[in-house]
């Protein structure tokens, strides 16, 4: 059981990527999310620790238990200083279809979970945030 | 501004029991239950608030983790109340009627210092209503969280898996088909594939009033999940009102098999798998 | 880095996936089959992953690779035993893992992957 609410986690290497699907888990359990919320949550984690690595060159994902008028989540960042999206709203756009996957698989990540925060520029990094509430 | 809240807390203190009397007097009357559960309370906010003050809170920045025991308790206080139904009205009125009592006794305390009262009262009063505030932001969340546990509860009731035969499910939908909806209806049926093996679904969508691209979208989500899982389904109940709309529409159902009844689509799901029929005359 | 085992089955090349694999493991995975099938003339892949709590993009890439692959060299993949809650997240990922056949379970899988080679030897 996590007694911290909060912690950060570096995404450097194939191993990380392995290991923050593996934080994600005990923190879905710790919040007792139903298995296929759990299952949405550490998928998403895992693309978008993929994309940390593989298109921004290595960063962290940094984790912590949040609160909303009484209701209980957990929220996820994902950063890192790399290149950067040159363009937002075409890395956004996709409506459901059965995609090959290829790119950035934003669209997918963002129907997985209930908030999702997209920051990012050209030579200024990327920042995801991401939240699923219980 | 220390000295404001040193007088309340120092009513809080010294006259907790004649503060707590004075509030449930203020509340509109209610049976003795309710009366017992009021102040009970009524007296666990003072002591929490009591203490927050003491532990040194800034009461002009509630929203700071100091505050948090008075946060909890008030959340507490609104999840019961929208769990009995009371309205959000009455709990933000259990929590504004502490302004009276408490302004008396600041009067008391301080009555001899009307530059000291003024901005006392001042204090106090936006403490209390930032409370009530709270309470009241609180209830609503607690209210949209039970209305859609309840919803969650009735979906599941109405979203019956049945096998009609060996390695056929069918699954009645009925009502508007929306995303939670759709998701409830993925989770027991595909759950129920993998428990008894079942290769065909029937989806029936007789009960379903429109389809239009967006309950489209949802269906062939759930038929994709099935397919993915390595079963398939068959769709029934289309209506032909609902044939012209697809065809209108130009949704592309992905090679699904569709008939107009439920019986039709038994008949296939057994030719599909392998039964074969005789009557005898 | 864990090597996930080929093990062979007559005409059929069976592979349990168990562990959440790192990306090089898959890759290598990938590999390995495609040199296998080359190598045994094998009919048939299986692929369990009943195991297999999360189903990636990464790993739906894998899997629609190595069916390509396999029919390339005359083989058909079957993939089995996927769990609900990862069919339901794959949906909404976006990803329907186009031209990867799937049964239910081992069973149904051994019994897709006959009915293949029976097809292919009728078609010669």
């Amino acid at each position: 059981m996590a007694v911290e609410r909060a912690g950060t986690l570096p995404l450097q290497s194939e191993q990380h990527i392995v290991a923050s699907r593996q934080m994600v888990r005990a923190l879905c359990q710790d919040l007792k999310l139903s298995l296929v919320d759990q299952t949405k949550m550490i998928t998403a984690a895992s693309e978008l620790s993929r994309n940390t690595l593989i298109h921004g060159g290595g960063g962290t994902m940094r984790w912590e238990f949040v609160e909303k008028n009484g209701r209980a989540g957990l929220q996820l960042i994902f950063e890192d200083q790399g290149p950067g999206i040159a363009d937002l709203g075409l890395a956004l756009t996709d409506g459901w279809t059965s995609g090959t996957g290829m790119g950035l698989g934003l669209p997918g990540s963002k129907r997985l979970v209930n908030d999702f925060d997209l920051d990012s520029a050209p030579g200024a990094g990327t920042r995801v945030r991401i939240t699923k509430w219980k | 501004m220390k000295n404001d809240y040193a007088a309340l807390l120092g009513a809080l203190r010294d006259e907790e029991e004649a503060i707590i009397e004075e509030w449930l007097a203020e509340l509109p009357a209610a049976d003795l239950g309710a009366r017992r559960a009021n102040q009970a309370e009524a007296s666990e906010l003072l002591r929490k608030l009591r203490e927050s003050l003491q532990a040194g809170a800034d009461p002009a920045r509630f929203e700071s983790a100091d505050w948090a025991p008075v946060h909890d308790m008030l959340v507490g206080l609104s999840r019961s109340r929208a769990a009995q139904g009371q309205s959000a009205g009455d709990t933000s009125v259990f929590v504004l009627a502490l302004k009276k009592p408490l302004f008396a006794s600041l009067q008391r305390r301080l009555g001899a210092q009307p530059e000291a009262l003024a901005p006392a009262l001042w204090s106090l009063s936006t403490t209390i209503d930032k409370l009530a505030q709270h309470t009241a932001s609180t209830f609503q969340q607690a209210r949209e969280d039970i209305i859609r546990r309840q919803q969650e509860e009735l979906l599941e009731l109405s979203t019956p898996v049945v096998k009609l035969w060996e390695g056929v499910l069918a699954v009645p939908m009925i009502g508007v088909l929306d995303s939670s909806r759709t998701q409830m209806v993925m989770e027991a049926l595909l759950q129920r594939i993998v428990e008894t093996g079942s290769e065909l679904a029937i989806i029936d969508i007789t009960g379903v009033p429109t389809v239009d691209t967006l309950v489209a979208q949802h269906l062939l989500k759930t038929v994709t999940a099935i397919r993915l899982m390595g079963a398939d389904c068959i769709i029934s109940g289309i209506r032909p009102q609902i044939a012209q709309t697809i065809v209108h529409l130009g949704i592309d159902l992905q090679g699904v098999s569709t008939k107009a009844t439920l019986a039709d689509a038994l008949s296939l799901a057994l030719q599909k798998t392998g039964w074969r029929l005789t009557r005898d005359k | 880095m864990d090597r996930i085992p080929i093990l062979r089955m007559g005409e059929t090349l069976l592979v349990t996936i168990q562990v959440d694999m790192q990306d090089q493991t898959a890759l290598t995975l990938q590999d390995d089959l495609a040199g296998q099938i080359a190598k045994t003339g094998a009919s048939g892949v299986m692929i369990d992953i009943s195991a297999l709590e999360i189903v990636d993009s990464f790993v739906g890439r894998m899997l629609t690779s190595i069916s390509g692959i396999a029919r390339i060299l005359s083989a058909t993949t079957v993939v089995v035993g996927m769990q609900p809650a990862v069919a339901i997240t794959l949906v909404e990922l976006g990803l329907s893992l186009e031209g990867v056949r799937t049964a239910l379970n081992v069973e149904r899988g051994m019994e897709l992957l006959r009915r293949a080679r029976e097809e292919s030897s009728l078609g010669r």
